[in-house]
């Protein structure tokens, strides 16, 4: 009999492939120790779906696919209670279908990763061209004051590392994460190199070892609260209504409520260490400086290389994590640029935070590309060269 | 008592069973939903259930606040998203008993969808649904089970519409235990809710329950003994209703109308989503 490890290496099969970004986040589920996905078909993410469903029953694990895009966070939120680490796919519509159960599993403290394979919208709009249109909607889309982690790779390796991410940060902070990509890198096929075991931490949720002293809400240290997964004699009572720390709804308490609902804010924005992920190149004696994230990050790298031949002082801040906003990183590119270019695959979404990281420090220029098409290194060598000549 | 069951006490029910912490309940004088949770304990205590190992879910409503107060696992959802919380919960363990509490608006309204198909699937569960023909929780709006003519606070002129039948629906689409039930007396429904636990698979066991706040009082259903009766003289077991509707007069057939059916509608076998899957598991496990 193997072990779960060694079944998992056999149903990913060879080391090195040649697959899409969606297969990529579906393998770094399964790396990352996810036994469980309910998801509905939707373009441009179904195949992070499919390839679940091939994989999971090969080690044991259950794909269910529901009636619709609740059912599936519904389901997914119901299968982390039990203690298996749960993941969903989908694209815009879908996500936005997602948002009242997001909600909940942000209230109840319910690890679970959501992919979204972004598509440009609004409304049904061109279900299989890329975009970033959904940045905001993953910032504020479910009600309520709250804090979302979401993380934004760039290639297919980097999708499949994120993902591994996204689980542990999920579990470790007992939270939701999302990890955002669109659907040109969803369905781009490149070389993946699937890491050793040894290559790449897991983390599990911190879980809750004495029956007597359980309180399910009561924070530990780092403010997450111990886990006890139905069925282990607990006895837990989850609720979405403001409840106080041993579960029972206090849904008229402001104290109960302000406690909790900061509580919950605090614990993701004390962990910005663990959270923030961005690269930098040419940082130090950068002048006008590109912000981006995503697959539209991958041009503006050609573009700062060429910009330098060029002669122009040109530098790239590329954002990973994007919430929480990693806003003292933006704030410290601020300090020694004379200008910003953001290049969105949107109208001007996460323009708007670098704005205000930024606070007036120096000019923040967006670059809105929608319809589908990415940005070309023409056009955003064009715009750099045109904000060189920007008073400092 | 004809079923031949050990009832224990108020008292033994509660320490065995209640979460004291959660105690009074938010339920209205005269309420019905309190019935359905002693009717519930038990058929629990009949079939033995190990707390340790049983998750009540519920969505939003009056009835969904019923696992809260159940010493158990508890999962008080979304609104009408129950049946896809306890379907996670059913796919990921299949080990543990699952029962869902839900109410009529959100069992079968908002939630009608996710009936469908937990029902289609064949997900191995225990629902109770409480039908109290109104949003009770927002102040007694018109549901999809409202009566023709019922009054609301949405249908001030009565309801034109056609109510849902949930256990005419539950038994088309396959539920391999359906029964319906009044509140008014205990015995069926805690033979039906003890048997819907045994039963391997979706089991829906409906309770006409009266609510005499919200629904009740607009409807000349506001003292007790007014509403017990209104229930006693308005439901017919499925038995009796067929023969009268095969063999019955005309008079008799037409004092069935606005009459509700009671009784066991369905009870067979149909293999489950968690048998199916393991056996594929089993197939393709590496
Ligand atoms: S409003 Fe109706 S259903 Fe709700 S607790 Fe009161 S009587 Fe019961």
């Amino acid at each position: 009999m193997s072990t779960h490890r060694e079944l998992i290496r056999r149903a990913l099969g060879p080391r090195v492939q040649f697959v899409q970004g969606d297969d990529a986040c579906a393998y770094g589920a399964v790396l990352a120790g996810c036994t469980f996905f309910a998801g509905y078909p939707i373009t441009p993410a179904t195949e992070v779906a499919e390839r679940m469903a091939e994989i999971l029953p090969r080690i044991g694990g259950c794909y269910i696919q529901m009636e619709d895009e609740i059912a599936s966070m519904g389901a997914l939120i119901g299968a982390s209670w039990t203690g298996a680490k749960v993941m969903t796919s989908t694209s815009g519509p879908g996500f936005s279908l997602m948002q009242e159960n997001l909600g909940y599993a942000i209230m109840t403290e319910t690890p679970c990763v959501v992919v979204n394979v972004q598509r440009s919208g609004p409304s049904t709009g061109q279900p299989t061209m890329g975009a970033y249109g959904d940045m905001m909607q993953a910032r504020w889309g479910t009600h309520g004051d709250h804090e979302i982690i979401m993380l934004c790779p760039a290639s297919v390796q980097e999708a499949l590392e994120i993902t591994i991410v996204a689980f542990n940060l999920s579990e470790q902070l007992r939270t939701p994460v999302l990890v955002f990509i669109d659907g040109e890198l969803g369905h781009m096929r490149e070389r993946l190199v699937i890491p050793d075991d040894d290559e790449f931490e897991l983390v599990e949720r911190p879980r809750a070892t004495d029956r007597a002293s359980y309180r399910p809400f009561a924070p530990g240290p780092d403010l997450v609260p111990p886990f006890a997964p139905f069925g282990s004699g607990f006895r837990t009572f989850v609720t979405g209504l403001t409840h106080n720390e041993d579960g029972l709804p206090r849904a008229s308490s402001a104290a109960v409520h302000d406690q909790l609902v900061r509580r919950l804010a605090a614990k993701i924005t004390s962990h910005l260490d663990l959270i923030t992920r961005y690269e930098e190149f040419y940082a130090d004696d950068c002048e006008i400086a590109i912000v981006a994230y995503g697959i539209t990050a991958r041009t503006c790298r050609d573009v700062v290389e060429e910009a330098r031949r060029r002669g122009i002082k040109a530098g790239l801040l590329r954002l990973i994590s994007i919430w929480p906003f990693p806003e003292h990183v933006v704030a410290r590119w601020a300090e020694r640029v004379r200008a910003m270019l953001v290049p969105e695959m949107n109208l001007g979404q996460i323009v708007h935070p670098i704005r205000e990281a930024v606070a007036g420090r120096c000019v923040v220029t967006p670059y809105a590309r929608i319809g589908g098409e990415l940005h070309t290194p023409a056009e955003l060598l064009e715009a750099l060269e045109a904000l060189q000549w920007q008073p400092a | 008592m004809a079923t031949g069951l050990r009832i224990k006490t108020a008292a033994e029910l509660r320490t065995n069973y209640l979460r004291r912490e959660m105690f009074p309940t938010i339920f209205c004088d005269g309420c019905g939903i309190g019935n359905v949770l002693n009717y519930t304990l038990w058929a629990i205590d009949e079939v033995g259930l190990d707390l340790d190992r049983t998750v009540f879910v519920s969505g939003i409503g009056c009835s969904s606040r019923l696992p809260g107060y159940i010493n158990a696992d508890g999962l008080h959802a979304t609104h009408g998203r129950a049946l896809a919380f306890a379907a996670g919960i059913r796919a990921a363990n299949p080990d543990l008993t699952v029962i869902v509490f839900t109410g009529d608006g959100d069992g079968a309204g908002i939630g009608g969808n996710h009936l469908l198909h937990t029902i289609r699937r064949n997900m191995d569960m225990t629902v109770i649904l409480v039908n109290n023909f109104t949003y009770g929780m927002t102040g007694g709006q018109s549901a999809p089970t409202t009566p023709d003519g019922g009054f609301s606070s949405t249908t001030p002129y009565g309801n034109i519409e056609h109510p849902l039948d949930i256990c005419e629906l539950a038994k088309a689409l396959g539920a391999p235990y359906v029964a319906r039930w009044p509140v008014v007396s205990p015995a069926q429904p805690v033979k039906s809710i003890a048997e819907g636990i045994r039963k391997r698979g979706f089991a829906l066991i409906e309770m006409l329950t009266p609510c005499p706040t919200a629904y009740g009082r607009r409807n000349g259903l506001k003292e007790i003994e007014q509403i017990w009766r209104w229930y006693r003289e308005h439901t017919v077991l499925l038995d009796e209703w067929e023969w009268v509707e095969q063999f019955g007069s005309p008079e008799e057939r037409e004092a069935l109308r606005g009459k509700l059916k009671i009784g066991v509608f369905q009870d067979t076998e149909r293999e489950t989503f968690e048998d199916r899957w393991a056996a594929l598991v089993a197939r393709e496990r590496l």
